[in-house]
């Protein structure tokens, strides 16, 4: 029954153990003297103003909605990269129809100003 | 520790994850807390997926659903303010009759699958099999595979539309 | 000389020899061995860390023309562990606003991610825990999560900084992984397979490495691995001048050191992937049987972590939109164009 993945089902677990085996051991040895000051949420010394949330800032969604669509795009080149030598010119050209689509949308954006930080 | 002990208690474990991920994803009060869980519960699915010895999709499961998808909401909801304290009133006059029906699908569907045989293919799992996906994609499903890409393109220009729109 | 192999398989005999005759089943005894390995591994990536910080410090220093630590030890050479046994037993603040599951397990998730990818490394000849077979795409999955690590720790420290620093290292390693994944691509297209072992064993003398072949690739893989460990010159989110310490703000004591160490076996994660998919992993550049493997594989790896602490001191830090711009307007169509170049390659050449 052992497969490949047996070890990385190991790994997960022990890995995991071992970290929270090694903060429970900070836990034991640390101090712990709790005090209202310290208790406070960080912003440079002075006492926080406001809440925790910031601006809605469209373009973090953006990156991340281009990440998504790239990835997919990635995803699917992996099985062709692995068979691209034993298929013939044609499968190259059918991925080269593939990318190019994408790039144009890529092209797209840029030229749209989405890929700008600003 | 036979063969099939493991086997059942890994796929239990797993079901056990992605059910009991799944069941905090939707009664979670906090959203972030549910994002959370979902990436939980996809990564669990992954696992199952493995135990079918389906690696590569086990590995695009993570890659674009957890690392994807799961992060494209987790993103949406941090951006969405106000989260952590939403106390969703539940308006639930219909508790009880929507129960009830749901309970009636449960055993509709238990029914339905207990019976059904489904037929597993006989034929040997390809030794590798990313290939064998890939000879498919490039020859069989030569235009499913290109439609993705103008599919993927519509959500592209989809996306920058509705960003320059605000 | 020096095989490890050997040495492991041996004490492996008398391991699970011991345990048969004890009455387990082969099954719980390969279960209990792939524990054994993965908490020795953990040490030996742990030791690995360790030695980077230090070196680190020292590399950083003689840059600048000072002499870093020097007393802890010889040369300061037990300065990191004297650091962790300091931050075992700091006290651990967390503020009252923490979202305390999401904070707890941030540094968690962050750092088993980064060790999840050592099972498939090829250390040395035959000292690979498991060669998967989608053994790049794996490591490249795994990663991923760092992302989810960096994103509830921003989250869940419930502070402007925080969060701030957590979506600016979250946009940046996302926008970076795609070039990434590509440059890995043309690789894979020479070597036709996915598992690190066996690229390695392919690349037998100095004249199969893969860089040879993929020059272009190789560049824009550093480039992007760069950026994806947060180092200089893509170091924003972590910058001492801004932002406080980004996503780390609320850490401290143990979370703060899987958070640190994690960035470590990262950048060293980065060092092993150029080394196995580009430089021929354990192989002496004269074939297989040429010395200890391992040590070759070491040799190799500490090169180019040493060229990313190089990169540190040589160059100005990137704004954050000639960050973002440099991903998507430059490396990404340059990623694509490698691909392109890879494909019509090969289809002439074979």
């Amino acid at each position: 029954m052992v497969s490949e993945f047996t070890a990385v089902a190991v790994f997960l677990l022990v890995g995991t153990g071992i970290v929270l085996f090694t903060f429970g051991l900070a836990k034991v040895i640390r101090p712990s003297a709790p005090h209202p000051v310290k208790l406070e949420t960080y912003e440079c010394g002075e006492t926080p103003l406001g809440t925790a949330e910031i601006q809605y800032n469209v373009r973090f969604y953006i990156y991340a909605l281009l990440f998504v669509i790239f990835d997919v795009e990635v995803v699917f080149l992996f099985p062709w990269a692995l068979v691209y030598r034993s298929l013939g010119f044609f499968a190259f050209v059918e991925m080269l129809i593939f990318i190019a689509i994408l790039v144009f949308g890529l092209f797209y954006a840029w030229k749209k100003g989405v890929l700008k930080w600003f | 520790m036979s063969d099939a002990f493991l086997t059942n208690l890994t796929f239990y474990v797993l079901s056990f994850c992605v059910i009991a991920g799944g069941i905090f994803v939707v009664s979670s009060r906090n959203l972030f807390h549910s994002a959370v869980f979902l990436v939980f519960t996809l990564f669990s699915v992954a696992g199952i997926f493995v135990m079918q010895h389906a690696y590569f999709l086990a590995a695009i499961q993570v890659l674009i659903y957890v690392g994807a998808v799961a992060m494209l909401m987790i993103f949406g909801v941090m951006l969405t303010t106000q989260l952590t304290n939403v106390r969703l009133r539940h308006v639930n006059e219909q508790a009880w009759p929507a129960f009830a029906v749901c309970l009636f699908f449960l055993g509709f569907l238990v029914y339905g699958l207990w019976d059904t045989p489904f037929k597993i293919s006989q034929a040997a799992a390809p030794a590798e099999v990313t290939r064998a996906i890939g000879t498919l994609l490039m020859t069989e499903y030569v235009l499913p595979f290109e439609v993705v890409s103008v599919l993927l393109l519509v959500a592209l220009i989809g996306a920058v539309v509705i960003a320059k729109k605000e | 000389m020096l095989e490890l192999r050997g040495l492991i398989d041996a004490i492996w005999g008398l391991i699970s020899g011991l345990l048969s005759g004890l009455g387990f089943s082969p099954n719980l005894i390969s279960l209990i061995g792939y524990a054994i390995i993965a908490a020795v591994l953990f040490g030996v990536v742990a030791l690995i860390v360790l030695f980077l910080v230090w070196w680190e410090r020292k590399v950083s220093a003689h840059m600048q023309d000072r002499l870093g630590p020097m007393r802890v030890g010889w040369h300061g050479v037990i300065q990191t562990i004297a650091d962790a046994l300091k931050l075992l037993q700091k006290e651990d603040i967390t503020p009252k606003a923490i979202d305390f599951p999401i904070h707890f397990w941030a540094p968690v998730i962050t750092f088993v991610a980064a060790f999840m990818v050592y099972v498939t490394v090829p250390f040395g000849k035959g000292l690979i825990v498991s060669d998967l077979s989608v053994g790049i795409l794996y490591i490249i999955a795994i990663t991923t999560f760092t992302v989810i690590g960096l994103l509830m720790a921003g989250w869940g420290s419930n502070n402007k900084y925080s969060l701030l620093g957590g979506f600016r290292s979250a946009a940046q390693v996302i926008s970076y992984e795609v070039p990434l994944t590509l440059a890995l691509l043309g690789v894979i297209m020479i070597a036709q397979t996915l598992s690190l072992g066996a690229i390695v064993t392919q690349q037998d003398t100095i004249f199969k490495w893969y860089v040879w072949r993929q020059p272009l690739g190789f560049a824009i893989f550093w480039i992007a691995a760069t950026a994806e460990c947060n180092r200089t010159p893509f170091d924003l989110p972590e910058a001492d001048s801004e932002l406080v310490a980004g996503f780390v703000t609320e850490y401290s004591g143990m979370k703060f050191a899987m958070f640190f160490l994690a960035e470590f076996v990262n950048m060293f994660t980065a060092s092993v992937i150029a080394v196995t998919l580009f430089f021929g992993g354990w192989m002496s550049p004269f074939g297989p049987d040429f010395g200890p493997s391992w040590l070759w594989f070491l040799g190799k790896t500490l090169f180019f972590v040493f060229v990313l602490m190089w990169f540190r001191w040589t160059y100005p830090r990137l704004r954050v939109d000639q960050l973002m711009g440099f991903a998507w307007k430059v490396l990404l169509p340059l990623a694509f164009l490698n691909i392109l170049l890879t494909g019509i390659g090969i289809y002439i050449f074979d």
